[in-house]
């Protein structure tokens, strides 16, 4: 089979002709997009403009209505096995960090590790003690969550989802239930991330995190893809009236 | 927006410890009197001993049947509960079709009909002699059925009461649906519910007086026996009245000890 030669060139995340209706709201017109390996792909636009709908069809959050998602070769349908098996390898952060408040940090980060890919406790413990360190916070692993910060608690967040060794992780403004003062500490991991060679597609106003990080920035709105390029002609040089409207409002 | 706040504390009451007249619970002094005043009727009164000790030989069975039926109803009411926020059609449909119908029904109606008409029944059926099934177990197995109801509304409201981003969360690191509710959802849910199913044990206590109509020889059973023949109705019924009042009383502080104890401890 040739499919194992063309992996290395195939793109990460292939997004063909999507659409998502809700009622009779379209959420996302027709959009197609695809996210290379170790890109880090960055969509702003105003909100209900479909860029935080779209983060979750591809993980099928949101099961699009029209289209096809295909995430490293294996398309994403909506069967429970199959998709099980996909969300296992697609991390995602949440805005509201989405920790689990009963469980301790450790435990959260070992969950699905222990649930889903059934290893030992001792396992699991050792690779959760070490993606807490990689984020910074080592001492918090017997904590319970609402016991830590919202830096902290995203910072968790991250660990809990590169436990599962995924493959790509997707971002839905993870910094914007956060104090000023705090975003900075999840932009570094995430930046880190991105050195590292972590696909990334993350939903987010941060200019700083898209000049240092992004490789291409897509900009949407009314459920359609507006203007992509990288974060140098979106934000540098924007085309359309649209995105100069858009960013002439958050650039201040 | 105020989400980035600090780390959220814990229920704990203030530690001032100082007496405060207002926020006493003088209620709770009031009830501790009567029941306190009961009590020693009971010691210096033979009238009244008598009729204690006689309405006693029915404790145990009262508290039988109330921590049997709790029990089962739990399991009973979380599996009905499960159904209710089911995807599955058929079985959310039973499960809200069987919850409707015992809310609609009069619990003491309900007792009657699923002890002398459902059970018989169902036994035959299942090709058991209905006189071989005593009117204790008629009892449970009725309060079981009836508080399974309310128990899974309980634990529908608890489990609806966590946010969905939590079960979007789990699904997202790969866990199924049924372990995104098991590892996930119930544990919270569960904790969120306690204070409702303390509500629904003592709601039981209370409810198990019903089941003297089948003859079952509870305190209620026992007392109104008493009565037939002593015909002593004041110092019967006081003694009866304190018998619950004590029983619920110190279910519901105990109940309350528990969750301050847990909302302390947890977070």
């Amino acid at each position: 089979m040739s499919t194992k030669l063309a992996t290395a060139n195939q793109p990460m995340i292939s997004i063909s002709n999507v659409s998502k209706f809700f009622g009779d709201f379209r959420a996302l017109d027709d959009v197609s997009l695809t996210v290379d390996r170790g890109e880090v792909l960055m969509i702003v636009g105003p909100s209900g403009s479909g860029k935080s709908t779209l983060l979750r069809c591809i993980n099928h959050l949101e099961v699009p209505d029209a289209g096809e998602i295909i995430i490293d070769g294996k398309h994403v349908k909506p069967q429970e096995r199959e998709l099980n098996a996909i969300r296992a390898e697609v991390g995602m952060v949440f805005q509201r960090f989405e920790l689990f408040p009963h469980l301790t940090v450790l435990e959260n980060i070992c969950l699905a590790q222990q649930k889903v890919r059934k290893s030992s406790r001792s396992e699991s413990e050792k690779v959760a003690r070490g993606l807490l360190e990689k984020v910074g916070i080592p001492e918090q692993a017997n904590k319970y969550p609402p016991k830590l910060s919202g830096g902290q608690q995203q910072r968790v967040a991250i660990a809990r989802s590169l436990a599962m060794q995924p493959k790509v992780i997707l971002f839905d403004e993870p910094t914007s239930a956060l104090d000023p003062e705090m975003i900075n500490e999840v932009l570094d991991v995430m930046l880190t991330l991105a050195r590292e060679g972590m696909t990334m597609v993350v939903v987010s106003h941060e200019m700083g995190f898209a000049r240092k990080a992004a490789h291409q920035v897509v900009f949407m709105d009314g459920g359609t893809i507006v203007e992509q390029g990288t974060p140098e002609q979106v934000f540098g040089a924007p085309q359309h009236e649209r995105t100069k409207l858009f960013l002439s409002r958050i650039l201040h | 927006m105020a989400a980035d706040l600090p780390p959220s504390t814990s229920l704990q009451p203030p530690t001032n410890k100082r007496f405060n007249w207002r926020t006493f619970p003088w209620w709770l002094v009031a009830i501790g009197l009567i029941i306190a005043y009961m009590g020693f009727r009971i010691i210096s009164d033979p009238a009244y001993t008598n009729i204690f000790e006689a309405i006693l030989t029915g404790l145990g069975t009262t508290l039988m049947v109330t921590g049997i039926s709790f029990i089962c109803a739990l399991i009973l009411g979380l599996l009905l509960g499960l159904g209710r926020v089911s995807r599955n059609v058929l079985l959310r449909n039973i499960s809200i079709g069987y919850i409707e119908f015992i809310r609609g029904v009069p619990i003491l109606v309900l007792i009657f009909t699923i002890s002398f008409a459902v059970v018989p029944a169902l036994s035959k059926g299942m090709g058991l002699d209905p006189s071989k099934i005593s009117l204790i177990a008629r009892a449970i197995i009725a309060l079981v059925l009836i508080y399974a109801a309310y128990i899974a509304e309980i634990f529908r409201a608890g489990i609806e009461s966590i946010s969905r981003g939590q079960m979007e969360a789990a699904r997202s690191l790969g866990l199924t649906h049924a372990q995104a509710m098991r590892y996930v959802i119930l544990p919270q849910a569960f904790r969120n519910v306690l204070p409702a199913l303390g509500n629904d044990l003592i709601a039981i206590l209370k409810d198990s007086s019903l089941v003297s109509v089948l003859g079952v020889r509870e305190i209620t059973q026992v007392s109104r026996l008493s009565v037939s023949s002593s015909f002593k109705y004041e110092e019967t019924y006081f003694i009866l009245t304190a018998f619950y009042l004590t029983m619920t009383l110190v279910l519901s502080l105990l109940l309350q000890w528990l969750q301050r104890k847990m909302s302390s401890n947890v977070h």
